[in-house]
């Protein structure tokens, strides 16, 4: 694992309040509510959490690239201290690839079938780097070589589909360390590769970015793939995040509720267990998101209090959670108190 | 031990995929054959479940297919309660069909989108000529729901109104519907998200308590396996490799694709256990290497196992296709 950088220093990604809204003909769906995180320089940040908590749009969302009629309406992006979350088209366009590179989820859909994958590579760096044809080409087959595909100097004349699943991943990653960036957001890696393929790509993946300097944005509803990729987590429940925190103490000591009920219905290799805890319920649609904390109508701890006022992230421990049990400590007892009257 | 429920012996289904005939004359290609499941032979006790593991392509779903007669097979048979299925025909065969039912990965799929819940659900019944009569299917439908944990008023809703884990339950409503022995469930919480597959999988372990069913479990997530089975087999390129007990398989894996597969599990404790690094590709199951399927990739390899094809001995109490471990290399 990668060293922890010191929380002194100035944070490469840096997110404030961040709303995103779909405005439709029944309303606005509000899909991201109040998110704030940052990433410091060389971290790798796991975003997790199940379909439709927002995790992917986050993602999307920093690098820009929001489906309409998706838009931020409120909140900040800063990358390095620069605000990015306004930036025209063009301008965004520039970052993207050069500070940011990304890696979705398909790697077909994310090579175009109809160039090599060298010219692919070559134009990306290119476009971003002062380098001639001969030395991006010369980088191309090294950042193949480095992705660990066989005979680099042969593949980078084929096209992606003469690449299997896996080596097509490679190349993808190739891609987004194309330009040296200085954020990497990944966005379900490796969901659609079989375990070993996977096993192989994550370790590829935190080898080269740890390599290159580059911080990653690891956005996963795998919590397997977090604990042995990331520095810290993010843990997101219906558009907000529930729990963050150093990725150790979320998995072994989670505050949240939520968090503590996710982790409880993974299988696990290590115990045996009759039953696997259940979180009663799913999670809410965007268009009938509860008052309150959003988890409450399925929170086994619920309060009075958790259906009318809507939790921050608090300090609990050591990571923050958004919920009214891990609330500071001279409050804590009044509110013992009060549930002790109820 | 009891007789088994269902006995596989030696089944093996080759899928042709060659280019039309045209093609074939006009640019000289030739036929080509998939041998998706390759001689597997397994059983399964009354009560029990089997699970079956393996990567994309290894030939876990087409087994899962022939066992429930939606593929003939090339070579060999099944046997339920002692009967060669193939054999079987008319009310006999109805009768089979009634006693073995079958849930699908893909709830958004495996639903007829135009259908309520209560036709859903009820056309088996129908079909069987379970019930007669609108009210007693309606009754009927209704248990059924709630033994899954939704409510009877659902049936007169469409699948759109429920979400991925519901659709599920509702799979394992319409499977359950003719009270059958067995169920064939083909990776039935892939789809669905942790906090779901783990309700779905709770109902599963809770029905089979309950009404005595015996699974076959197809499954690409070991931890999930390690959750449900009683005994796994880990499948590669349409042969079984191993097939053991599940303590015996999870405390000393022997075949080293096993090994392999049981590494490249993510530890979510970070228990800081060493884990081999996994070398290279499932091949292409149209070119399949020769000799052991899996000796390219092998650290064990030698000679033999690229020339000859490994047997699935006995060995152990547990039975494992690998020239390694008979000859205790490894």
């Amino acid at each position: 694992m990668s060293t922890v950088p010191s929380p002194a220093a100035a944070p490469l990604l840096e997110v404030r309040h961040l709303r995103v809204e779909f405005p439709t003909r029944h309303g606005t769906l509000l899909a991201l509510d109040d998110i704030s995180f940052s990433i410091s320089p060389g971290e790798v940040l796991g975003v997790v959490g199940e379909s439709g908590a927002g995790k992917s749009l986050t993602g999307a969302a920093i690098i820009g690239l929001l489906e309409p009629p998706g838009r931020i309406a409120a909140g900040e992006v800063r990358l390095e201290g620069e605000r990015i979350d306004h930036l025209p088209y063009e301008k965004l366009r520039a970052i993207r690839g050069r500070k940011i590179g990304a890696i979705f989820q398909d790697p077909l859909t994310s090579l175009n079938p109809l160039y090599t994958i060298g010219r692919q590579l070559t134009e990306t760096i290119q476009t971003h780097l002062p380098v001639s044809a001969d030395e991006a080409r010369r980088r191309a087959i090294r950042l193949l070589q480095e992705t660990g595909i066989p005979a680099a100097e042969q593949r980078i004349d084929q096209y992606p589909h003469q690449f299997s699943g896996g080596m097509r991943q490679r190349v993808v990653i190739a891609l987004a360390l194309a330009a040296e960036p200085k954020l990497i957001v990944a966005d379900e890696p490796t969901t659609a590769l079989d375990v070993s393929i996977q096993a192989q790509i994550i370790s590829l993946l935190k080898r080269l970015c740890k390599e290159h300097g580059a911080a990653v944005m690891l956005v996963t509803h795998d919590m397997g793939v977090i604990a042995e990729t990331c520095d810290r987590v993010a843990v997101m429940y219906a558009g907000r995040i529930a729990e963050i925190g150093p990725v150790h103490d979320v998995i072994n000591a989670p505050a949240h509720p939520y968090t503590v009920g996710l982790m409880g219905s993974i299988p696990a290799m290590d115990e045996d267990r009759e039953r696997l805890a259940q979180i009663e319920g799913s999670m809410p649609r965007l268009t009938s998101i509860p008052s309150g904390c959003a988890f409450n109508p399925r929170c086994p701890r619920v309060m009075n209090r958790c259906r009318r006022e809507r939790p921050e992230l608090m300090a609990a421990g050591a990571t923050r959670a958004a919920c009214w049990l891990v609330e500071p400590e001279g409050a804590r007892a009044d509110n013992a108190a009060a549930g002790d009257a109820r | 031990m009891s007789a088994p429920l269902v006995e596989v012996r030696d089944l093996a289904k080759v899928f042709d995929v060659s280019a039309p005939w045209l093609n074939r004359v006009v640019e000289r290609k030739p036929r080509q054959f998939v041998h998706a499941v390759d001689g597997v032979s397994f059983t399964i006790a009354q009560g029990r479940t089997l699970a079956l593991v393996g990567e994309s392509g290894c030939g876990k779903s087409t087994v899962a297919r022939l066992l429930v007669g939606l593929y003939a097979p090339t070579r060999g048979e099944v046997l339920f309660g002692g009967q060669r299925t193939a054999e079987l025909a008319g009310a006999e065969l109805r009768t089979l069909r009634r006693r073995m039912q079958m849930i699908f990965q893909d709830p958004y799929a495996s639903l007829n989108p135009r259908w309520k819940v209560l036709q859903i659900v009820g056309e088996p019944l129908a079909e069987h000529g379970l019930v007669s009569g609108e009210a007693a299917l309606r009754a009927r439908v209704g248990e059924l729901l709630s033994s899954v944990g939704l409510a009877a008023a659902d049936c007169e809703k469409f699948p759109h109104q429920f979400s991925g884990g519901q659709r599920q339950r509702i799979s394992i409503a319409r499977a359950l519907a003719t009270q059958p022995e067995f169920l064939v469930c083909d990776e039935p919480t892939s789809a669905l998200d942790v906090s779901v597959q783990a309700q779905v999988l709770n109902i599963m372990k809770d029905l089979q308590k309950s009404r005595g069913l015996t699974y076959l479990f197809i499954s690409h997530n070991l931890a999930v396996v390690r959750h449900v089975a009683d005994e796994v087999g880990v499948m590669y390129l349409g042969r079984l490799v191993e097939l053991s007990p599940k303590p015996e398989l999870f405390a000393r894996p022997r075949h080293p694709y096993t090994r392999m597969l049981l590494d490249a599990i993510p530890d979510i404790h970070m228990t800081g256990r060493a884990r081999t690094p996994v070398q290279g590709e499932v091949p292409n199951p149209l070119n399949p290497p020769g000799g052991c399927a899996f000796h390219p990739r092998c650290p064990h390899a030698n000679a033999r196992c690229s020339a000859e094809r490994p047997a699935l001995i006995e060995f152990k109490g547990v039975r494992v296709a690998c020239h390694a471990v008979e000859e205790g290399r490894i």
